[in-house]
């Protein structure tokens, strides 16, 4: 704003006034073209945001029958046998948050030793080749490592475990897994990154191993990054459809055990959509939706809570 | 998902093929589409879409002014799509309930009988159940397949979506409407029920009788062999008809295409794919 007002001034020295009036009409110019740029950014973020709402709006306005009809009970309930007039979606509700810790339980340890050892735990000449790789897994689309795990996964674990048919809260898991690695990877690199340059030489100049680099200095540096690839990476694999419709075999039931069938409200939704749309069944799939959307806000919620707590100066960031 | 849009590759493929070997195929009961033009989208029923694809593919090669697309999704999906305007036909493999009838006004087209046939694994010994055993198979009171004559192994049990027009054709001819078993794990379309008990040696799930092939063994149902010839003479009894369905009267191109399945050529289509043309 100082170099507005600060041009035109130079404008006033020599006697042109058609000098000043070019320069003028430049920066009308110039303000106008930042006004249309304003107002482009402006749209784009009411059009993001006002969808997000309106998504929330519809499917509550699409829920709201369930609500004033009373059947909230029967939907908050643990049995989903449709045909028997019980339409609980709780063991879905289960399913999902199992479904997508355990992955995140894989993945997560997974994604962190994976940073280690590209950030000077490893041979330096490898991390050029794994960041490559895991930049390429993002690529993939989520199907094709369905499709994978329903020809290899499958057979493999109901080859060792006979009990179990191979589709499996263990196999979804896996499969899951291996999805949101690079969202946890990409994210606790990017971090990893800003911090390293900076703090790399000081820390061997003091003369600490690459090992306690990473453990003392990087990762409190990076420890925001660390969250969000949970926030993200948890976030991702509860959002997941195709691979658990294709591998968790999708029996309504709350798992007892890791090689059991399990089906996620995802999965659910996608099942149930293509019933006839006038049943109760049909209905759930709102509520459903909603529940996904609760469990999704609370479990970001609950991180970014967790995130300030231990991470003083994350507010200033935000 | 996977297959209706392999599917739908393919017919764009065909269309193409089509500008080229248009001129001489140019069949009898094909004149009908002569002076027509347009697009025709079809979703709906898995069980019909081998049947559709090869009409649409005649159809497409005998005149290339007509574009037809073919598409999945279940019997479920094949009434919304209808009746909301986002298709031409949709596809049931079962009746349609009054209250769907009543909420689009459609009109429904039988053309065709299909059969559910049982069916495991072709390296599982055991042929032959009877009712009552498959009925304690998928009520989950059966669980060792050396309880029905085979090995001493877990039954691995496969049952289809709540949408599936397949899946209510069993539970009511064949399980009499009884339980199924909440373990047991729920594919979303014929395919993939087929793959699934063509890899696993211990399941046991259901599908249309035309899926059944030297991949998958159906098994003999009270002594009877689950076929087409014994689906229409009434010895295999767990049959069902296969549906069209429009909005209303259906436009002429529409009008044509479901004339041309019933008639003789779309009767061949239907044999072909191991289903029992309605005339």
């Amino acid at each position: 704003m100082e170099g507005l007002n600060y041009l035109p001034m130079l404008g006033q020295t020599p006697s042109s006034h058609t000098a000043e009036a070019g320069r003028q009409g430049r920066w009308r110019r110039l303000e106008q073209r930042q006004a249309v740029i304003k107002g482009i950014l402006l749209g784009a973020t009411l059009i993001s945001c006002g969808s997000v709402l309106a998504i929330l709006g519809f499917l509550a306005y699409f829920a709201a029958p369930i609500f004033s009809q009373g059947h909230l009970a029967e939907i908050l309930s643990w049995e989903w046998r449709p045909f028997q007039e019980k339409f609980g979606v709780l063991p879905m509700a289960a399913g999902s948050l199992c479904l997508a810790g355990a992955a995140m339980g894989v993945a997560y340890p997974l994604g962190l030793g994976l940073c280690g050892f590209a950030h000077g735990l490893g041979p330096r000449f490898l991390k050029g080749p794994i960041m490559g790789l895991i930049h390429f897994m993002t690529s993939i689309p989520t199907v094709i490592y369905g499709f994978v795990s329903v020809i290899f996964l499958v057979p493999v674990v109901r080859g060792t475990f006979p009990e179990s048919t191979g589709y499996s809260w263990l196999t979804a898991a896996l499969t899951l897994s291996l999805m949101i690695l690079p969202t946890i990877v990409l994210l606790i690199q990017a971090q990893l990154q800003q911090v390293d340059a900076r703090v790399r030489l000081a820390a061997a100049a003091l003369g600490f191993s690459p090992a306690q680099t990473l453990l003392w200095v990087m990762r409190p540096l990076a420890s925001r990054g660390l969250w969000a690839a949970a926030v993200l990476g948890f976030s991702r694999a509860l959002g997941d459809t195709i691979i658990a419709l294709m591998v968790a075999g999708n029996a309504p039931q709350i798992p007892h055990s890791l090689l059991d069938s399990i089906r996620t409200l995802t999965s659910h939704i996608a099942l149930v959509v293509a019933t006839d749309s006038t049943s109760q069944a049909y209905q759930s799939i709102f509520a459903s939706g909603l529940i996904l959307f609760g469990v999704t806000a609370a479990v970001n919620l609950t991180l970014r809570r967790l995130q300030s707590a231990t991470v003083p100066s994350a507010g200033r960031h935000d | 998902m996977l297959k209706s849009r392999n599917g739908l590759i393919a017919i764009v493929f065909m269309l193409v093929l089509s500008f080229w070997t248009a001129p001489w195929a140019c069949a009898q009961d094909l004149q009908s589409f002569q002076n027509l033009e347009g697009k025709i989208d079809i979703a709906g029923g898995t069980a019909h879409i081998p049947v559709m694809k090869d009409a649409a593919e005649a159809i497409m090669k005998a005149n290339p002014k007509i574009r037809i697309t073919v598409a999945g999704g279940g019997s479920g999906v094949g009434v919304q799509k209808v009746g909301e305007g986002l298709v031409d036909i949709g596809n049931t493999g079962r009746p349609l309930t009054p209250a769907e009838v009543d909420k689009y006004g459609l009109k429904t087209f039988p053309f065709a009988i299909d059969g559910v046939a049982v069916a495991v694994n072709p390296k599982n010994p055991v042929g032959a159940l009877t009712s009552q055993q498959v009925r304690d198979i998928f009520a989950g009171k059966i669980k060792n397949w050396q309880e029905v004559g085979g090995p001493n192994a877990p039954i691995h049990l496969f049952t289809r979506d709540e949408a599936s027009g397949t899946r209510e054709t069993f539970w009511k001819k064949l399980l009499k409407k009884g339980p199924i078993d909440a373990k047991a794990n729920i594919v979303a379309s014929n395919g993939a029920m087929k793959l699934a008990l063509a890899q696993d040696p211990q399941a046991i799930g259901y599908l249309g009788i035309g899926f059944v092939d030297q991949k998958v063994k159906g098994i003999k149902l009270d002594g009877a062999e689950p076929t087409q010839e014994n689906a229409k003479s009434g010895t295999y009894a767990v049959t069902r008809q296969l549906y069209m369905n429009t909005k209303g009267e259906p436009q002429p191109l529409v009008k044509a295409f479901i004339e041309y399945i019933k008639g003789p050529e779309g009767a061949k289509i239907i044999q072909k794919h191991g289903f029992i043309p309605l005339q």
